[in-house]
């Protein structure tokens, strides 16, 4: 067992775990996370998206241990406060999903994708979710879904300030 | 997956005391992970270079841009001074696998891993570069040694990849629509050392193609390469593409990529 400290959603967490543990296994085993899903096991569908300081990688293609110091997001840290983030809405809103298993995985590469270019083009956004799959969807809500976001939450900012 | 031996040193001489006996190097990880979950690899020992921030380093070096092992293809993608150097080597990282592949997934990882359709042994072999290590500097011809083989020894370990700038270069790669690795792909330089073509997807290795260099440097346009036979001996044949139909690609990527490093040469100084 080796000992492993990150943050996890903005929470401290300190656990101890065996070296070969995937991150996605230690997110859905010992922290309860299982917002994030395995879907192929095999770095091809992107279900198991999560954030790594911010950024959208794949947590079954990469061990827990490699996520020491650094800061995870998932699916679950989304939500603030009780109320559904702009990207949650905007799939529930524009049909993004039909069975919704690769859902939580297109929501953290699109809320990746949005971090760093706050006004996507189609195009944009078809290449930041070119490592999902989708069998039920065909794609075209997905990106809706995430065109509605990005202004929802242009909309939010400018509102702010 | 099998269980290892799990180290992180903080130093590269710590890294590569800790690389003892049957043990792996980790970088991203985004092969060699996937290849111990299947047990096609089952180290003793895992070296993760994740702590090294010393291998991500990108400087220029009088001709050469040096780039870390450890730098992300998405780093390199996104690097201006790498857009600036070598605008192809930033579009080749940018065409790698995935969004999530290129935030995890490494220069040196790759490399070291050598893949027969990785896209950088084409950069690597196509623009001349050389390989640092711990002990010796490699050049890229003599790194890439066969299928998923390299001329790196036990234990050592790959510090940097220092690339000449090109005069002009382009990378043209047709995509296997599933995985994203190059069914073929073309990397095209001319530089200090002449015309070069590598090829990657192809064979069992990367290798060059002496016939189309010979064509393009006496005049480097894609016409040079229309009367130059490609031989199908050594090339993959599977069910996504036959040795024949490969040959075809490896000329239409070669004339492609010819066109966009010409295209290129107006807009540099």
């Amino acid at each position: 067992m080796t000992k492993l400290k990150m943050t996890v959603n903005g929470q401290q967490v300190e656990n101890d775990v065996e070296p070969a543990s995937l991150l996605v296994e230690f997110l859905r085993g010992p922290l309860g996370l299982t917002g994030t899903h395995v879907g192929c096991d095999t770095a091809q569908c992107g279900a198991c998206t999560v954030l790594l300081d911010g950024q959208p990688v794949k947590s079954c293609s990469i061990l827990a241990l490699q996520a020491q110091g650094r800061s995870v997001g998932t699916v679950e840290g989304l939500a603030a406060k009780g109320q559904v983030h702009a990207l949650q809405e905007a799939f529930m809103a524009t049909h993004g999903l039909q069975c919704g298993f690769c859902t939580p995985g297109m929501i953290m590469a699109a809320a990746g994708l949005l971090a760093r270019n706050p006004k996507p083009t189609e195009e944009q956004i078809v290449y930041a979710l070119e490592g999902n799959l989708c069998r039920c969807t065909g794609y075209v809500n997905i990106v809706a879904a995430v065109q509605q976001a990005a202004s929802a939450m242009a909309g939010k900012q400018g509102g702010a300030a | 997956m099998y269980s290892f031996d799990y180290q992180r040193p903080g130093s590269q001489a710590d890294a590569v005391r800790a690389a003892q006996g049957e043990a792996r190097y980790l970088a991203g990880g985004q092969s060699l992970v996937q290849a111990m979950k299947l047990r096609l690899a089952s180290p003793e020992r895992m070296v993760d270079l994740g702590g090294l921030a010393e291998l991500r380093g990108i400087k220029q070096d009088g001709a050469n841009l040096v780039i870390g092992a450890m730098c992300t293809h998405a780093a390199v993608a996104s690097s201006a001074e790498v857009r600036r150097a070598i605008p192809a080597l930033a579009e080749l990282a940018e065409g790698i696998g995935d969004p999530m592949v290129r935030n995890m997934g490494t220069l040196g990882g790759s490399i070291a891993n050598a893949d027969p359709a990785a896209d950088y042994p084409a950069a690597l072999v196509g623009l001349g570069a050389t390989v640092q290590t711990d002990r010796r500097s490699i050049p890229a011809e003599a790194f890439f040694t066969g299928l998923y083989e390299t001329a790196l020894e036990p234990g050592e370990l790959v510090i940097s990849v220092s690339f000449p700038k090109p005069q002009r270069a382009a990378y043209s790669k047709l995509r296997q629509p599933a995985s994203r690795f190059a069914l073929v792909g073309v990397f095209v330089c001319q530089g200090a050392n002449g015309v070069r073509v590598a090829v990657t997807g192809a064979g069992s290795s990367v290798f060059r193609q002496n016939a189309m260099e010979d064509a393009l440097a006496k005049n480097f346009a894609p016409e040079s390469l229309a009367q130059v036979s490609v031989p199908t001996d050594n090339l993959n044949g599977d069910i996504h593409g036959s040795a024949t139909y490969r040959a075809a690609m490896i000329k239409l990527m070669a004339q492609k990529a010819v066109a966009s490093a010409a295209a290129r040469a107006g807009e540099k100084k």
